[in-house]
C-alpha cells in the first residue's frame, strides 16, 4: 500500500535535512507504529504519505501511484490525516458542518454526506453535539471531532500524529480500543507516537527512527526490549522491560513489555518454587 | 517576501550593529528630512550614496540591495507616474526642470528613504530596538506588544504552514476555482489562525499575571543602553549633514540641475 | 506533591487558584477560603502572590516572551522593581540551577521543547518563590526531555527546599520523586496520602488514574498471594524487591 524507496528529504526554509536515504514497505491492513525521539524525523515521513511533502531525492508510491504524479486532495482521498492539534482543523460553525467538509471537497452527493456525517459521529460518540459549536467542546471531544472528520471520508489508511499528548489514563485506553477496532476493519493505521507504554499495550509493528533514518523495524515486543536498538534511538523502554531488564541475570526473559505477562511469568516462577519445597 | 528580507535583522556583529538605535534612528530622520528638502537630482544622489560606507562597515550589502530590488517595482511605478504628470503639467515641476529629470530625482528621493530605513532594520535587533523604546519613555505596554509580536511570528508563520497542511490534507484546494471562491478557500485557514491567536493571548496572558505583570509603576531592566564613543561620531555625522543641508537649501543659488548643464 | 485525576476533574482549576489567577483573572464565583504562603488569595493582587507562588504551564511556547533566554528570566524580575545587579544575580542563579546557562542568549523559537520548558522553570525560579506548581509541565514533550524536567523539579525541591505542586498523567515517570500523592475527581479531591497506598488502593485502580507498572505488577502478584517486601511506584524499586524474593 505505502511503499517508501531510499527518500531523502531537506526542508527548504531550515535546510535540515529530515530524511536521510529511508526505505519502508507498509501493507494494506497493517498496524505500524512510527517512533523515535522529537526530530527524528517521523511527522516529516508520515507527511511524505499524503503528499504533503514531497521528497528531494527517492520515491514514495501509494497504491502503486508515485505522489509526484498526482494531487494532494487525490492522496488525500485514500490517506487521512488526523494532526496532533484538533484545533488546526477546527473553523466550522457545528459539528456537522465540521465532518462534512472533507465529504464537501471530495464531490460527495448531499446523500451520502448526510450518511456518512451521521455514521461518523456515531462512531465517535459525538451525536448529541451535531449542532453544537466545535469551540464549544473539551479538549478530549475536539480531537474526536478531528478525528470523525477524517474517518467520515472512510479513507484506507489513517495516520494519526501523536494522539496520546494531552491524554489522561481513561482517554489513552479508548483511544487504543478504537485504533485496535479500526485496524481489525482493514484499514492500514499508522501512528507516529513517541509514547512507549501506549505501544506496549497495542503491540504493532515498530518502526524506530533516529536522525532521519530507520533504526529499526519489527514486532513492538522486540524493538523496544532491545536496549541497543533503544538506546541509538533515545527510547526509553516501558516499566515492565525495565524491571524485567534489571532480573536479566537470574534468568528472566528479557522481551517482556505487558504487565499481564509479566505477573504470568513472575506467579508461574513463584509456584514452581513453592512446589519445589 | 524577497522585500522583507531586505530588513530583517540578522545576528552579526559590526561597529554598526552595537551603536545606540536612537543615535541610528536620528542619523534615518535626518536623511529622511534632507532628502525631502531637495529636487534636485545632484544632491539626491550624494545623499543615495552616503549610507554605502556604512552598510559595507555594517556586511549586510547583500541584504541591503536586495531591500532596493524589492522596492524597485514600487520605484518604477513612481518613476512613470512623475514621468508622465511632468510631461502633462510641465507648470508643476518645480525649478523648471525637464520632467525626466524630475522624475529621476524622485525615484532616487524614494530610494534614499528605503535605503535608510533598510539599513536601521537590519543593523538593529529587535530586542535592541525595544530597548531603546523602554528608555524613551515609550509606555511599557507598546515595547512589550512590539517585542512580543517580533517573536511570535515565526510562531504564527510555521502555525499557518501547519493549518494548510491539515486542511489540504482534508481536500481543500487553494489553487482551485474563480477569483471568489478563492477567497473563501482561505476561510478554513484564517479562522483556526485566529483561533490560535486568540487562545495563545490567553496564556501568555496568564504567564504575564503569574509573573509579576503590573507589580510596580516603574520597571527596571537587566541591560541598559549607554551611548559610547560611535554613538557621539554618529551624532555629529548627522549634525553636520543636516546643518550642510539646510545651507545648501537655502543660500546655494541656483543649484546646477541637469538640465541647467546641458547643452541648449 | 502530585496532583493527579481523569481530564477534567478540576486540577488546572486548582492550580489557577493557587497564585490567584482564580479569582483575579477570570471571573466567577469563588467561594470558601484559600491561603498560600499565609497570604489570602482574595485579598491579594495576582503580583503579590508571584513572589511566593510560581507557575509553570503546559506548552512552553506560550510562556517565553522576549527574545532572548535572558530577557526572559528577568521579565519577573524587572516587573517587580529589582534592582539591576540583583536582577544579574538571579538571573544567573536560575540559569544555573536549570542547566541552562549556555543557552542564555538564545532566541526561544530555536530551543527545543524541553529547552524551552527549562527556561520558563527559570524563568519562575528567579522569582524565588516558595512554592512551585507545575501544571503538565511534560505534555508536550518526549519520555526523555520529561524525565529531564522531572529531575530538574526534584532538584529545585530536595536541594532549594521549594514546595513543588506537579499536575501530571504520566505516573510512571514521576511517582518516585513525590511524598504526597493527591487523586482529583469530579471536582473533589477524592485521595490523599502516601504515593505507595494510593496507587494500591482500589478506588485509583476505580478512578482509571495511570497507576504506575511497577504498583500494577505488584498488584497482580499480590493477588495470587505473593508478598514482596513493599510497595513499588517505579522500575528501579520493583526490581529491587522482586530480587530479594527471587534469591531466597
Amino acid at each position: 500500500m505505502i511503499e517508501v524507496q531510499d527518500v531523502y528529504f531537506t526542508y527548504q526554509t531550515t535546510g535540515v535535512e529530515a530524511l536521510k536515504g529511508v526505505s519502508l514497505s507498509i501493507r494494506n491492513g497493517e498496524f505500524v507504529a512510527i517512533m523515535g525521539q522529537n526530530g527524528a524525523g517521523k511527522t516529516t515521513l508520515v507527511k511524505q504519505f499524503n503528499g504533503l511533502l514531497k521528497p528531494n531525492k527517492g520515491n514514495v508510491l501509494i497504491d502503486r501511484v508515485n505522489t509526484r504524479n498526482i494531487s494532494i486532495a487525490q492522496l488525500a482521498r485514500k490517506v487521512g490525516f488526523v494532526f496532533q492539534n484538533p484545533d488546526h482543523q477546527l473553523f466550522s460553525e457545528t459539528v456537522e458542518d465540521e465532518v462534512a467538509f472533507a465529504l464537501k471537497n471530495f464531490g460527495f452527493n448531499e446523500e451520502t454526506i448526510e450518511k456518512r456525517v451521521t455514521w461518523a459521529l456515531n462512531l465517535l460518540d459525538l451525536t448529541e453535539y451535531r449542532k453544537t459549536s466545535p469551540f464549544m467542546l473539551s479538549g478530549g471531544e475536539r480531537k474526536r471531532v478531528a478525528l470523525a472528520s477524517v474517518l467520515a471520508w472512510d479513507p484506507e489508511v489513517v495516520i494519526l500524529d501523536e494522539p496520546t499528548i494531552g491524554q489522561d489514563h481513561q482517554q489513552k485506553e479508548t483511544l487504543r480500543q478504537f485504533i485496535i477496532q479500526l485496524n481489525s476493519q482493514g484499514k492500514t493505521v499508522v501512528i507516529v507516537t513517541h509514547d512507549v507504554e501506549f505501544v506496549a499495550e497495542c503491540n504493532p509493528r515498530v518502526t524506530l527512527m533516529s536522525e532521519g533514518q530507520i533504526v529499526a523495524d519489527g514486532r513492538a515486543r522486540q524493538i523496544l526490549t532491545n536496549s541497543d536498538v533503544a538506546l541509538k534511538a533515545f527510547v526509553v523502554p516501558p516499566q515492565i522491560t525495565q524491571i524485567f531488564q534489571g532480573l536479566a541475570d537470574l534468568g528472566f526473559p528479557a522481551d517482556v513489555i505487558d504487565v499481564s505477562e509479566a505477573g504470568k511469568i513472575l506467579i508461574e516462577h513463584f509456584q514452581a518454587e513453592r512446589n519445589k519445597r | 517576501m524577497s522585500v522583507f528580507e531586505g530588513f530583517r535583522f540578522r545576528h552579526v556583529s559590526s561597529p554598526i550593529h552595537r551603536l545606540d538605535p536612537r543615535v541610528k534612528f536620528l542619523f534615518v530622520l535626518v536623511m529622511f528630512v534632507a532628502a525631502v528638502m531637495f529636487y534636485e537630482l545632484l544632491p539626491l544622489s550624494i545623499l543615495f550614496l552616503l549610507p554605502v560606507p556604512f552598510v559595507l562597515l555594517a556586511g549586510v550589502q547583500r541584504q541591503w540591495l536586495r531591500s532596493l530590488r524589492g522596492a524597485l517595482f514600487l520605484a518604477v511605478f513612481l518613476f512613470v507616474f512623475n514621468l508622465i504628470f511632468g510631461y502633462l503639467s510641465p507648470g508643476t515641476v518645480p525649478y523648471g526642470m525637464a520632467p525626466l529629470e524630475y522624475a529621476s530625482a524622485m525615484l532616487l528621493r524614494f530610494l534614499v528613504l528605503v535605503e535608510s530605513f533598510s539599513i536601521f532594520f537590519l543593523t538593529t535587533s529587535p530586542d535592541h530596538l525595544s530597548l531603546a523604546l523602554e528608555q524613551s519613555h515609550v509606555p511599557y505596554e507598546f515595547t512589550f506588544a512590539f517585542t512580543t509580536a517580533v517573536r511570535f511570528v515565526p510562531v504564527l508563520a510555521e502555525e499557518a504552514q501547519t493549518i494548510m497542511d491539515a486542511q489540504k490534507a482534508r481536500g481543500l484546494e487553494l489553487e482551485r476555482g474563480n477569483f471568489m471562491k478563492r477567497v473563501r478557500n482561505y476561510i478554513p485557514i484564517l479562522i483556526p489562525l485566529i483561533v490560535s491567536a486568540i487562545r495563545r493571548s490567553l496564556e501568555l496572558a496568564e504567564a504575564m499575571e503569574s509573573r509579576a505583570w503590573g507589580a510596580v509603576k516603574k520597571r527596571t531592566n537587566l541591560y541598559v543602553l549607554k551611548m559610547r564613543r560611535g554613538d557621539l561620531v554618529l551624532i555629529v555625522i548627522s549634525v553636520i549633514l543636516l546643518v550642510t543641508a539646510v545651507f545648501v537649501r537655502y543660500y546655494v543659488h541656483p543649484l546646477p540641475t541637469i538640465t541647467t548643464l546641458l547643452p541648449k | 506533591m502530585i496532583l493527579t485525576g481523569p481530564s477534567g476533574c478540576g486540577k488546572t482549576t486548582l492550580c489557577r487558584c493557587f497564585n490567584g489567577l482564580i479569582p483575579h483573572f477570570y471571573n466567577g464565583q469563588l467561594d470558601g477560603e484559600l491561603s498560600v504562603a499565609g497570604l489570602k488569595v482574595n485579598e491579594h493582587a495576582i503580583y503579590e502572590m508571584a513572589q511566593k507562588v510560581g507557575l509553570v504551564f503546559q506548552n512552553p511556547e506560550n510562556q517565553l516572551f522576549a527574545l532572548s533566554v535572558e530577557k526572559d528570566v528577568a521579565f519577573g524580575l524587572e516587573n517587580l522593581g529589582v534592582s539591576r545587579d540583583e536582577i544579574r544575580k538571579r538571573v544567573d542563579l536560575a540559569l544555573q540551577t536549570t542547566e541552562i546557562t549556555e543557552l542564555r542568549e538564545r532566541a526561544p523559537h530555536e530551543l527545543s521543547g524541553g529547552q524551552q520548558q527549562r527556561v520558563a522553570i527559570a524563568c519562575v525560579l528567579a522569582m524565588q518563590p516558595d512554592i512551585m506548581v507545575f501544571d503538565e509541565p511534560t505534555s508536550f514533550l518526549d519520555p526523555l526531555g520529561a524525565k529531564k524536567i522531572f529531575e530538574v523539579i526534584n532538584e529545585l525541591n530536595k536541594k532549594l527546599e521549594i514546595t513543588v505542586i506537579l499536575v501530571e498523567h504520566r505516573l510512571d515517570l514521576a511517582s518516585k520523586y513525590a511524598d504526597r500523592v493527591v487523586i482529583m475527581n469530579n471536582g473533589k479531591i477524592i485521595l490523599d496520602g502516601k504515593p505507595r497506598e494510593i496507587f494500591s488502593s482500589e478506588e485509583a485502580r476505580l478512578m482509571g488514574v495511570g497507576i504506575p507498572k511497577a504498583t500494577l505488577l505488584w498488584q497482580t502478584l499480590q493477588e495470587k498471594g505473593f508478598q514482596l517486601k513493599g510497595i513499588p511506584t517505579s522500575s528501579e524499586e520493583a526490581t529491587h524487591f522482586l530480587r530479594e524474593v527471587l534469591k531466597k
